[in-house]
Parts: structure tokens; sequence; C-alpha cells
């Protein structure tokens, strides 16, 4: 494989306190995080956590949006840190971002055609008007809009999930080999999330993009992607495949955020059954073990030192030492772990 | 089985005004609450679900106004006549809210204790046993006594939800709003607090009307279900009945687009865009995006037609020609 996108031990810390406290507070935001996308099998890969598990600040790594604290994020073998003008400009075409809030990404004084021409003209991707236009009316009926619905319209005229899909038809303009989507579809009603979520899958399947999927939603992950990484705190927790890891779930956080999913199904007993977590404040995320400790039903001795994730018979990892009779997945490495077969 | 009513509510009508004209945010809602059960109202941004809580609590503000209808507790007395300093009493004694954004409704600078404490003497409870109460309080919704010296910002988004449920069941309130009181939680937290909801409920023989659009959480929690769409309330039944053989199409289509766990790779979604309230279609509001529209549809209002045992819907399918 020639790996596309790379994140090599990747940490990033964020520092508070400061000037005016005396202590200063550090978090661990992610934590040894290495991974690389294939440039030429296209892949489905969820990044899921709940609330400060870092899977933003993966996003913003992997785009060049923030800086890591260590270790390299790198675009076909160059480190984007220190990455040449033409270099950058190839990333930014390759590598395509779709936020969660389709609201605030618009400029409420342009008409929805300046979303979708600028990057024409950046790209040169067109070589005339007509040309440009052609692109743009592909692009919409790919994300199933009609162009004359959309087209000379302002932001404020379309839905939330109309917004979202242009996002996604700007991305796809650009021909791009990788959309990392950032929570697309939390900001967009229920009945609407199914028509987003079928556009990224049909990139995938009909344009052969790969994704990286961030989401708190396991349900809308199971949907789509084919491999996921389950996030806890700065630190994977599992990583798979999505059919292994959502029907039967091995590290105890795993299980416990897949057991308190309310499913659409009035016969369960959710609401009567214990919960086995723990309701305790955030953890410290500076501290060398397990950052699930404090929370953990099975937690012992043992948790003190961070486990490395182990992997288990049926090809997936999981970092906890119930585990610890496997063999340790090499330098933490997911690239295995999420790379689809052809 | 017929169940003692709590709250019982008729013609219910919210409007806006704005400059576009009229929008009709609750649209000619009838429903009856009953005493100690937990009623789930669902439906997408803009159908009316909030508006309609708020409503209930004399919380709606300019340019909406209450346009109509009455909504009367089991002792007669109707919530949306009410004058304004009964309003005032009315509020938690009667009828409480557990608010969505629990980070933004407690005062920042006060100890928890003291804004559970406030509340209660305000509306004149003894100041001796207080403390007690508060104390109390907080182990009924499962948090340590000492919370109460703790102030919002050292207390985790769980914890700050569960010390605004301590608040508003503080003077046993019969009716708990919850305007999806967990959309900002974990979900690992979102059960248990959704469980110590529950436990409360039991405790206090209160009803709760939980507001939101997650169905997975309505169907694990409520034992009713409504489903609004545009303002109107479309279909009501057994949590059973709603999830396991809705009637109204729109109820249908929301039911089939739920992602689960049991399908990979196939994605359902309700066609067509959500409506305007400014715009509203003629006839049944539904009726531009429904597969099974008639001729009719575009041009009659439908009714509320009784099905079964505590199912009714509000569409043309099941109305009888005269």
């Amino acid at each position: 494989m020639t790996p596309l996108l790379e994140a090599h031990h990747v940490r990033k810390v964020y520092s508070g306190g400061g000037l005016l406290q005396a202590d200063k507070t550090e978090t661990v935001a992610v934590d040894d995080f290495t991974l690389a996308i294939d440039g030429d099998t296209p892949s489905f890969t969820t990044i899921a956590g709940e609330s400060g598990s870092g899977k933003t600040t993966i996003a913003r790594l992997l785009l060049g949006i923030a800086p890591p604290t260590s270790g390299t994020v790198r675009y076909r073998g160059v480190d984007i840190g220190a990455m040449g003008k033409k270099d950058m400009r190839a990333f930014r075409q390759d590598v395509q971002a779709i936020f969660q809030d389709p609201f605030e990404v618009y400029n409420p004084f342009y008409k929805i055609d300046h979303i979708l021409t600028t990057p024409i003209e950046k790209f040169g991707l067109a070589s005339s008007r007509q040309q440009a236009a052609e692109l743009i009316d592909e692009a919409l009926r790919t994300v199933g809009l009609r162009p004359d619905e959309t087209l000379g319209r302002y932001p404020h005229q379309l839905s939330g999930g109309q917004r979202q899909r242009i996002t996604i038809a700007r991305a796809l303009l650009l021909k791009p080999k990788l959309i990392i989507a950032d929570e697309p579809v939390s900001m967009v009603d229920a009945s609407l999330r199914a028509t987003i979520l079928a556009s990224l899958h049909k990139l995938f399947i009909d344009f052969g993009i790969s994704f990286i999927y961030i989401t708190h939603d396991l349900t809308t992950a199971y949907q789509v992607s084919e491999k996921v990484v389950v996030l806890y705190h700065g630190t994977v927790a599992e990583a798979g495949d999505v059919e292994q890891v959502i029907k039967d779930p091995k590290h105890p956080y795993t299980r416990e955020l897949i057991h308190s999913i309310p499913v659409p199904d009035p016969g369960n007993s959710w609401i009567e059954e214990a919960v086995e977590e723990k309701d305790v404040e955030v953890p410290d995320t500076t501290t060398g073990g397990c950052r699930y400790t404090p929370r953990c039903a099975h937690a012992t001795d043992r948790c003190e030192h961070m486990p490395p994730l182990y992997r288990l018979d049926d090809g997936r990892v999981a970092s906890c030492v119930l585990y610890d009779d496997r063999e340790p997945l090499d330098g933490g490495d997911l690239t295995s772990i999420i790379s689809v077969t052809p | 089985m017929t169940r003692d009513v709590l709250l019982d509510i008729q013609g219910l009508e919210v409007h806006f005004e704005t400059r576009r004209g009229i929008a009709r945010a609750v649209n000619d809602v009838d429903l009856q609450l009953y005493k100690g059960e937990r009623f789930g109202l669902v439906g997408e941004s803009g159908s009316g679900k909030t508006t309609m809580i708020l409503a209930l609590l004399r919380m709606i503000k300019t340019p909406g106004f209450i346009a109509g209808g009455r909504a009367v507790f089991d002792d007669g007395t109707d919530l949306l006549a009410l004058s304004a300093d009964k309003v005032r009493e009315n509020r938690l004694r009667r009828v409480a809210m557990v608010p969505q954004g629990a980070m933004n409704s407690l005062n920042p600078v006060m100890r928890i204790g003291e804004q559970i404490m406030l509340t209660m003497r305000e509306h004149g409870e003894e100041v001796d046993t207080l403390e007690a109460h508060v104390a109390q309080l907080l182990d009924q919704v499962g948090l340590r006594a000492e919370v109460a010296r703790l102030y919002p910002h050292e207390l985790s988004g769980g914890m700050k939800q569960r010390a605004c449920i301590a608040q508003a069941i503080s003077l046993r309130p019969r009716l708990i709003l919850a305007d999806e009181p967990t959309s900002a939680l974990d979900v690992v937290v979102q059960r248990q607090i959704m469980q110590t909801l529950r436990q409360l409920q039991l405790q206090l023989d209160a009803t709760v009307l939980l507001v939101g659009h997650d169905m997975g959480l309505m169907a694990q929690f409520a034992e009713r279900v409504g489903i609004m769409y545009g303002g109107k309330l479309v279909e009501v039944g057994t949590v059973a009945d709603v999830f396991r053989n809705p009637q109204h199409p729109y109820t249908q289509l929301l039911i089939s687009s739920i992602p689960s766990f049991e399908r990979r790779g196939t994605f359902k979604g309700i066609p067509g865009v959500g409506l305007s309230l400014l715009d509203p279609p003629s006839g049944c509001l539904f009726h531009p995006r429904c597969p099974q529209a008639m001729e009719r549809c575009s041009v009659d209002e439908p009714g509320f037609t009784h099905l079964g045992p505590g199912q009714h819907v509000s569409c043309l399918l099941y109305e009888k020609d005269e």
C-alpha cells in the first residue's frame, strides 16, 4: 500500500491555567495515535467516542488544522507541518472536510453557488463557465439535490439537511481521495440523517473515496462504516471490524457504551437493568494508567499501567488487561486493523 | 381500562406573529395525560413539541402567544387561564421543568445547595428544615450531600443534570416536563439519568412528559407516545403500538428511518423537506411528502380518528366517507 495520510505516534496536549493560575493543568487530548489511510484501496473508518474522547482533535490533527504536540502527520510521506506550497495544494484537494454545523460554514451574504464555484476557480477544475456549471450540476445530483431547487438561493432558504448535502457536493467537486467528516449528521433531523449517510456511503461505493467518519453515535457508525476505532479520553479502547466490535464488544468501556444505547424496541429492559459503570468526575488524563479505571467495574491493581492494544483472535484489538495473555499490536499501529481487503 | 386523567389539553394553539404572517407553531392539539404515566412527545425540529411544553409552563415569549385552548388539571385548574402570580405559584408545585442544557440553567456563582434552597424559600417552604430537605433531595437524585456546597463548574455534566432534577422535584410536582434532558450528555450518563428520572417519577407518582427526537430513548422510557408534525399531533398510542404497528404514514416513515443495529448499508429517509409554518400546505400538512397521499388530502384537513384502545391517528386514510 501507499499511505495517503498517516498519523505517526501523534500526541496532542492542551494546557490550561497559565498566566494567572499558578497551577498549570494539562489535558492529554490524544495520546500516541498511529494510523495510515491507504491511497489505493478505499476504506470507511469510524472514529467513535464520547465528548472529551479526542475524536475531533484527531480530525483537526489529520486535517492540519491543529499541529500535534509530538509525532507527525504525513501526506504522501511528507510531514504536513513542513510541507511546501505545491504539496499543500495537493493535500487540500485530496483530503476534504465536512463539519458538524451546516449553518456555520456558509457566509449568509453569498448565494449557495459561491461555495461551489470557489473551489472550481481556486483549483482550476473547469476550463469554461459551462464546464463549471456541468460539474456543479453533477455533484449536486450525486448527493440527491436538484440544482434548480438549490442554485441561486441563499443559505437561509435551505434546510439543514440540504445545506449539509451541499457541503458534501462541494467536497465531491474536488474529486478527493479521503473525506474526513466530523459529526456530519448530528445537527440534522433524524428523518434526514439517513439521506445524508446514504450520500456518504454512495461516494465510498461508487467513487472509491475513503472516509474517516467521526461520531459519538455508534448506530450510524454501524450503518455506514466498515471499521471502527473506539476512543476513551485520548486513548484507543478498542478497534476492529464494525460488525465484531458493535455486536460483541470486548473492552469493558465499549461494552458499557453499546449497552447504554437505547434501542428503538419497546420490549427492552434498558431502563431497569443496573448500569455497571460508576458516575465519576472527569478522569485525570496525565496519569500513566488505564484511563477507564475510575469508572470500570473490572478495575484491578494491574490497571495502574496503560495497557497496550492486545490482538484478539478475530483480528480486532482491545486495550485492557483482561486480554494481557495475547500479543500486543506492534507500535499501537492501527493501519492493518482499519484497512479493508479489496 | 380507564385511567385517571391528570391534565386535559384541548384545542391548544400557539401562534408566532412574524413580519411574513402568523405561524401556527402548535395547531389545535388535544391530548390527555394520565396520572403517573410517562408520555413521550416526538417530532422533528420545528414540529412544535418544545413550544407545547413552554405553553404549559406559560413561558411563551413574544412574538409568540397562546392563541386558544385549555389545559385543565384534575383539580379544575386551567394552566392557560392562570393569572400572572398564580403562574409563579403553580410552577414547581404543579408543573416543573427539567431543562435541556443543565450547564446553562444553573447559576454559576451560587452553590448548588443555595440554588435549591432559594427556589424553595421563594415558594414559602419552612426555612428551618430547608438544609435537611436539600440533603434528602440530593440523595434522591443520586448525589452526595457534599454536592450542596459545590459550584456548578465543579460538577460533571451528568451531576449538573441531577442537580437540576433535584431542583425540579423540590416541591413534589405532579407533572414533570423534560425537554431532551439528556441530549447534551454521553450515552452511559444518559442511561443513568433516565433511570433516576424514572425512579423519581414512580416515587412521586408524577406524570412525566418527555420531549425529544431520539426514538430509541422514547421506546425505552415512555409508556405512551405522541407524534407531532408541523404543530399538529398526528398519532397517539402506546409505545408498543406506535413502534410495532404505526398507522400514520409519517409515523411509518419515521419508524423505518430509525437507524438500528439490525441493518447495515441500508438508508431509509423521509422524502421531501419539512414544511414552512408560514406557508403551510392546504389540507393535510404532510400530504406533499406522503407516499400514500390521495386527491382529497390536499383539500380536506383530517380530524382525529379513534382506532382502538388508546390509539388515535390524524389521517384521511382512516376516515370513512360520509
